[in-house]
């Protein structure tokens, strides 16, 4: 057992877990952050996807020990207050997402494939290549891929207005 | 009626809740006292259990229990059922072999439960099961069909002699036969429909928490459908009593299917949670899922067609071999059956049909419905006969199908079905329109040009959604009924709960729902309620699948909604001082027609409750229910083509197009509804490109995570392009159809035929990976 101190979306917390605890246990189990869901065993489907110290990280295939003293971002974590992250309103406009399991991943995958491309033009192509590390069995990704092109925009007005 | 109600693209209600992280999914719960269950299973497709040891195990840290499949025998836990009994054409009945939750003696697939270790923590759970030593023999296994039915197999139950659970046919053998004596020509394919996985997201998962004074049951599990769960639970499995168990479905992370079921893990998870007095909760990983989940298709099929000198059908004849794995699933035997053999016409008009259908056990996980659920293998079937008719005859597909369409409706087919209203040549030439099907020669030109191969594929499917009467498929077998029900509860305030059936796992009820009654009272969406997926909150239902809800479960609340209307009118005429009859409903007020005379929705509910003032001898409050038990299937159906391009060097398909035009009558929200097409085409591309599972001549799984098995992936797949053409389903008074399940019944075929075509080869099977593109190709 070790304690693991680290920030998870704005706020400083510590944590008694096993050494073997893996970052996504650290965060359902121990932090209650439900949103970061376990899809599979192998890193395959993305839906633990967070974000560590501004990128997006499989949370699956991280030690909570190897977090520490980081900041992490969870899908609770991207809304201001009631007003929802760019690519949040994205999804749910361009019905992004069915059963929504894969949901938080995806989103907090999209938001840094955005902020990789913030210089270039985002195309179809590109996102459907980055998506590559997030599985959705419901949508076919058709509207995953409106989406995420649809918030490039919005996340880019949104810079520019603050 | 306005901007929210029915054929309004409205965003969807339950949204808000995924996108922060605030859906609430079984693995999400924690229950006080909550232990954790680790299931120890079958490293062999076929063994002997010798003995257990469970002593170390018992000793590790945490550990609250080890429990046994010879335990849950002695404690009298039933075997697992399955709910459709199908007769032999020897008058017959299924042989069915035993299923116990964990096997006592034998097992018969890899990943098959024989111990369950309950302790603290999850990870304890897991230590400890290292701990459990199983002492098997070993014996032969038969992991595919061939092997299962060849003389001297090894025997997998008792109860089934060949390892034949039955052998079962439909249409007219006779008559059949004669068509093809007399055909000009005859078209023959064999076919492999390739096993899958339906690999819902979010895994499945049981909590189960037993309240000893009580003597109640709670479950939370991963269902589609928890009344039925309950109903199994108790009637069958004797667990609990039907009025002792809880069974509660949150929000679960999509089904297709695989989440129909009853599970051994969620009875053992009951069973043990009494067993060890304290909450029991078991999470599946993925590899589980792969090991126990039922899978899907896995049929091998010799499939003729017979046509006349004018090229029209005269006959279809088809003997399918279907695999049902090492036991039989709750409806695994309709599959390949009623809900496959029965839509074998297709859309076409063909006076005979004839289908034989021998089921097999085999050792491989069991497999029942996966989307569509025997209506993709008939559509795959029937499609790629066509098109390889039209090669065959030197004709174009797209002619040939227009050729053969059922034109009149009601149309009856030569296997039960009676297809109620279509428009099939619309479909076709919406879909040949958007993609410029006259256009592709001169496509295909230009691409051969440049050392590219260029394919279209049609394919023009129909499904049965919805599957009813009751009384209909009880004739067939169906141990269940299959109508919904609903009860639509007005608050005193005005506001309002619909009490439903249905079950949502992704399709969106919660918005869709509540536009029916958005567009019944002009209310806003936001003043209406679900309830679902509570056997504490919702008396009955039948849950989600075979794309029903909107045809059976909205139907339902229909007829609930209309006797609230009714009651509310007589309030409201009663308040008004006018005739019943002169009370129209508009933008939530209740007035009296041609006259400023009116109330409010709330004002309504509340003199409903209050009851001071109302119609003498009305009943007070404002709710309502109804069963509804439709009257036929409804038959959505619609064409899909598809344009690929195929690399000779590499085998590499890709897409240039995928064009989809749908019937599915009335639309209640298109962006849902293209929502659930755009799902259903992925599965149906990932069928025909990437996925198939592979066990080896052992019986061992190889494809079991998601490094072995290929899941489309964003990169793998089109946009579409999706129309619509619309006849109304005359069966229910909303006139819709179901659209779940249509892309994955459809789009196989046109892919493969797409892929066939551009190669100029037929012999293709499916996954039509690049590899075997290759094979094609090059010999
Ligand atoms: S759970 Fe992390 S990638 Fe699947
Ligand atoms: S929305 Fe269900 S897995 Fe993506």
């Amino acid at each position: 057992m070790s304690t693991v101190k680290l920030t998870v979306n704005g706020k400083a917390v510590s944590a008694e877990v096993e050494d073997r605890t893996l970052l996504v246990h650290l965060l359902r189990d121990h932090l209650n952050l439900t949103g970061t869901h376990v899809g599979c065993d192998t890193s395959q489907c993305g839906a633990c996807v967070v974000h560590i110290d501004g990128r997006a990280v499989k949370s699956c295939t991280v030690l909570a020990g190897q977090a520490a003293g980081s900041n992490v971002t969870t899908i609770e974590g991207i809304a201001k207050g009631d007003e929802l992250h760019p690519m949040q309103a994205a999804f749910r406009d361009n019905h992004g997402l069915q059963c929504g399991y894969c949901t938080p991943g995806m989103i907090m995958s999209a938001i840094d494939i955005v902020h990789r491309h913030s210089g270039g033009q985002l195309d179809e192509a590109t996102v459907r290549h980055e998506l590559e590390g997030n599985i959705c069995r419901c949508t076919g990704y058709h509207n995953i891929v409106k989406a995420v092109l649809d918030a490039a925009g919005r996340m880019k007005v949104a810079q520019a207005a603050e | 009626m306005g901007v929210e109600g029915i054929g309004a693209s409205v965003v969807r209600k339950e949204d808000r809740r995924f996108i922060t992280g605030k859906g609430r999914y079984v693995d999400d719960i924690k229950l006080v006292g909550m232990t954790h269950a680790h299931f120890i299973r079958s490293p062999h497709a076929h063994a002997k259990i010798k003995s257990i040891d469970t002593s170390e195990a018992m000793k590790m840290p945490g550990v609250v229990g080890v429990l046994t499949g010879q335990q849950i025998v002695d404690d009298k836990i039933g075997n697992l059922i399955c709910g459709w009994a199908i007769t032999s054409k020897d008058g017959t009945g299924m042989k069915m072999g035993a299923w116990p939750a964990m096997a006592p003696e034998t097992v018969r697939f890899v990943g098959q439960a024989v111990a369950v270790v309950i302790a603290e923590t999850k990870n304890q759970a897991r230590d400890a099961a290292e701990a459990v030593v199983v002492n098997y023999e070993e014996l032969p296994a038969v992991p595919d069909i061939r092997a299962a039915i060849a003389p001297g197999a090894p025997q997998l139950h008792p109860e089934a002699p060949g390892n034949v659970i039955y052998d079962w046919t439909i249409g007219d053998e006779g008559a059949t036969d004669a068509a093809f004596k007399s055909a000009a020509n005859v078209v023959s394919l064999d076919i492999t429909n390739n096993r899958l996985v339906p690999n819902a997201m979010e895994p499945r998962a049981a909590i189960a928490e037993y309240n000893e004074p009580e003597e109640h049951f709670t479950l939370y599990t991963t269902s589609q459908n928890p009344h039925v769960a309950r109903l199994v639970l108790s009637a069958f499995y004797n667990i609990a009593q039907e009025h002792k168990l809880r069974v509660v479905a949150p929000d679960v992370g999509g089904g297709f299917g695989s989440k129909i079921f009853i599970y051994p893990e969620e009875m053992v998870a009951l069973w043990a949670s009494k067993k060890v007095g304290r909450p029991v909760k078991w999470t599946g990983d993925r590899t589980e899922a792969f090991l126990t989940d039922a899978h899907g298709r896995d049929h091998l099929t010799k499939a003729e067609m017979a046509l006349d000198k004018d090229n029209k059908i005269t006959g279809l004849r088809v003997k399918t071999y279907a695999n049902l794995g090492g036991y039989m699933s709750l409806f695994s035997s309709s599959v390949p059956t009623y809900l496959y053999a029965t839509l074998l016409s297709g859309q076409y008009n063909i006076p005979n049909i004839f289908a034989e259908v021998i089921s097999v056990y085999t050792n491989t996980v069991p497999v029942d419905a996966y989307r569509g659920a025997g209506r993709p293998e008939a559509s795959f079937v029937v499609e790629r006969l066509m098109e390889t008719a039209a090669r065959q005859l030197k004709v174009d597909p797209a002619e040939l199908r227009k050729k053969n369409f059922i034109t009149q409706f009601p149309h009856q087919t030569p296997v039960i079905m009676a297809y109620d209203i279509g428009d099939f040549h619309a479909s076709l030439d919406a879909a040949m329109k958007a993609i410029d099907y006259a256009g592709f020669p001169a496509r295909k030109a230009k691409a051969s040009s440049e050392g590219k191969l260029r394919g279209i594929g049609v394919s023009c499917y129909i499904e049965a959604c919805g599957i009813a009467p009751s009384k209909a498929v009880g004739s067939l077998g169906a141990g269940v009924g299959l109508w919904e029900s609903a009860e639509v509860r007005v608050n005193p305030v005005g506001t309002i709960e619909i009490l439903t059936g249905s079950h949502s796992h992704g399709q969106g009820h919660e918005t869709t729902f509540c536009q029916l009654i958005a567009e019944r009272l002009g209310v806003p969406i936001s003043q209406v309620q679900i309830v679902h997926g509570d056997t504490d909150k919702v008396q009955f239902g039948m849950g989600t699948y075979g794309s029903r809800s909107a045809a059976v479960g909205l139907t339902a609340i229909l007829k609930a909604m209309e006797k609230v209307e009714a009651k509310a009118k007589k309030i409201a005429a009663h308040q008004l001082e006018a005739s019943e009859n002169d009370i129209v409903i508009e933008n939530g007020e209740f007035k009296v027609a041609g006259t400023d005379k009116s109330l409010a929705l709330p004002m309504v509910a509340l003199a409903a409750y209050t009851a001071h003032n109302l119609p003498d001898g009305m009943e007070p409050g404002l709710k309502e229910g109804a069963f509804y038990d439709p009257t036929n299937f409804t038959f959505p159906a619609g064409a899909y083509i598809c344009e690929m391009e195929v690399d000779a060097g590499t085998g590499r398909s890709t897409f240039v197009n995928f064009v989809a035009a749908d019937d599915f009558g009335r639309l209640i929200n298109p962006m849902i509804v293209e929502g659930q097409v755009h799902g259903g085409l992925a599965q149906g591309i990932g069928q025909a490109l990437l996925e198939g599972v592979v066990y080896d001549a052992s019986g061992q799984l190889v494809t079991a995570s998601f490094m072995d098995y290929t899941m489309p992936r964003a990169d793998d797949l089109p946009s579409f392009k999706l129309s619509h053409t619309t006849t109304l389903c005359p069966g229910n008074p909303l006139g819709v159809k179901g659209c779940g399940e249509a892309g994955a019944i459809g789009a196989s075929a046109a892919v493969i035929n797409a892929i066939t075509d551009a190669i100029g080869n037929n012999k293709l099977e499916m996954p039509a990976t690049p590899d075997r593109v290759w094979h094609a190709i090059h010999g």
